[in-house]
């Protein structure tokens, strides 16, 4: 099963996460809102799959390049 | 020390609440009056000029705002520390929360702002569109309250309002938990969503809805009250370039405003501050139908404002001094009976945001930073140097470029030099993007309304992407 990064394009913090292990998600949802410069930034999932992994927590500091949730398709 | 020099043995030491540019700029004004400061900053902003520039700094807590520049306690417990007489709060942050004022005034200290009955009066948005109506100021059609939960009646309130509407967080102020509406579909899951944001941002949920004029202008009055009933106004600001209900670039006075209508806003104005004993700087915010002309009140901001100092150029007035000194007891505080204005003046907003995707944030280290040379006119605040940090913890406003000129187009032409003299790197700013919005022909042409970056965006994205381009 191929496994799927999606990584934040944003310095800022978890604000919201809005799925969970296990669940289905189509290319293009929103899986975690990111609060940066008091603006929310979306994290949309760059495929579809089933979410693996969830590897930050709301509140968390997340830096541009991390990988905040893992798919497998 | 001349005799015409201005002291006072009331507000000695003030501490400045705040971060930033509007720190410096208050920081500024208080020592031109010889009143001593003191800074506070989050750890975040242990470096930060503000810090620096001020005569005391104090630690408030760690980089989130709601533990350190949201910290009521800590904040207060600086000042007291500090042996401070008075807080000022800048914009933003504490600015507008009563119960801080409040909590600033009971602690023995001078509460650099209005009344905390007129900030709560003014910082419900519902209640402040009933407080300008006894003001016999007009005001927008709107709804009902609807509290966090509450959706019933919303469909028959939406229709009573008419499409386009704006769903607007009571509570709310800076385009923070705001939502246009075309239609009746999705509405209620619209209605519920501006809920929780307006939960999160404000601690209260409670939203109205609001007409929206297809093609209306954002003007604004700056008046200055003594507390007593006497007020003045400083004429008005057009702030129709916003992004996500953001200003991007305001100019004073209002091109293109006939000055009948623009006599009876600043009437208005008067009459709210009249009505409210208002004290010392408030904005009173209107918006006008670009065609007709008509004007209604939005809101009114009881604080200093971001874009302040477009006033401050036409004027020659220093509205930070003329807090301190209405603070201080009022002495010094001259309230002439007709200001004059002179030329036009126009501020650009420098963002740390890439306007090429959505205009997301951009934060990160300004490896390169230079201010452009000195020019007639100009005038740049800001409260970071080369080297610092923009952090993703606080808005987004690096520098503001303002200029002031003989003519509108003068002033114009002094923002685009002073743009293309700014050399930033590190992090991504809207720098060419302004350009682009000054050099457009219908920002030339004047002809201003709230959605212009909207209407015009692949416009000015393209003409932006060309200057970038040009330069590299």
């Amino acid at each position: 099963m191929a496994k799927i990064d999606v990584s934040s394009e944003m310095t800022g913090s978890i604000w919201k996460i809005l799925v969970q292990v296990g669940q289905d998600v189509e290319e293009g949802d929103t899986l975690i809102l990111i609060e940066a410069m008091k603006m929310e930034i979306p994290v949309a999932a760059s495929d579809s799959g089933k979410v693996c992994e969830i590897l930050v927590a709301e509140g968390d500091m997340v830096a541009d390049g991390d990988v905040v949730v893992r798919l497998e398709q | 020390m001349s005799s015409f020099a201005w002291s006072n043995d009331i507000v000695r030491k003030l501490l400045i609440a705040n971060r930033g540019e509007i720190a410096c700029r208050i920081i500024r004004s208080a020592q031109a009056l010889g009143i001593s400061t003191v800074a506070i900053y989050s750890e975040a902003d242990r470096d930060s000029l503000h810090a620096q520039m001020a005569d005391e700094a104090i630690a408030v807590g760690p980089a989130q705002p709601t533990l350190s520049y949201l910290n009521m306690q800590r904040i207060l417990e600086a000042a007291l520390e500090s042996g401070a007489d008075a807080v000022h709060p800048g914009y933003g942050f504490l600015s507008e929360n009563a119960a801080f004022a409040e909590a600033v005034i009971q602690h023995g200290l001078i509460w650099v702002g209005p009344a905390p009955e007129t900030i709560r009066q003014m910082g419900d948005k519902q209640t402040a569109r009933g407080t300008a109506a006894k003001a016999d100021v007009p005001v927008v059609r709107g709804s009902v309250r609807f509290k966090i939960g509450e959706l019933a009646g919303v469909e028959a309130a939406a229709e009573k309002v008419g499409f386009p509407l704006l769903i607007k967080a009571a509570a709310g102020g800076g385009g923070i938990g705001m939502r246009q509406a075309d239609g009746p579909d999705g509405l209620a899951a619209l209605v519920a969503s501006v809920q929780a944001a307006a939960e999160k941002s404000f601690g209260n949920g409670d939203v109205y809805l609001e007409r929206y004029l297809p093609k209306a202008r954002h003007v604004e009055i700056q008046v200055f009250g003594l507390g007593d009933g006497r007020a003045v106004h400083l004429f008005d600001r057009d702030c129709s370039l916003q992004r996500r209900f953001q200003k991007v670039i305001e100019e004073a006075p209002a091109p293109n405003l006939a000055s009948r209508v623009r006599d009876r806003m600043c009437e208005a104005a008067l009459s709210l501050c009249r009505e409210t004993n208002y004290a010392g700087a408030g904005t009173v915010e209107f918006i006008v139908d670009a065609e007709s002309f008509e004007f209604f009140f939005l809101e009114m901001n009881t604080r200093i404002q971001v874009e302040h100092p477009i006033t401050e150029m036409i004027t020659g007035v220093d509205l930070v001094a003329m807090q301190l000194k209405l603070a201080a007891g009022g002495t010094g505080v001259t309230i002439p009976h007709t200001l004059e204005t002179e030329g036009c003046a126009i501020e650009c907003r420098l963002y740390a945001e890439n306007p090429a995707k959505s205009f997301f944030p951009s934060p990160g280290r300004l490896t390169i930073f230079r201010l452009p040379e000195p020019l007639p006119g100009l005038r740049v605040d800001t409260g970071y140097r080369e080297g610092d940090m923009v952090t993703p913890f606080y808005d987004p406003l690096v520098a503001k470029i303002i200029a002031h000129g003989k003519t509108r187009a003068a002033a114009v032409q002094t923002a685009i030099s002073a743009l293309e003299n700014l050399t930033v790197e590190g992090i991504k700013t809207n720098r060419s993007f302004l350009l682009a919005c000054l050099r457009d022909e219908s920002f030339v042409a004047a002809d201003l309304h709230t959605r212009f970056l909207d209407m015009h965006k692949t416009r000015l994205l393209a003409a932006a992407e060309e200057i970038e381009r040009s330069q590299t």
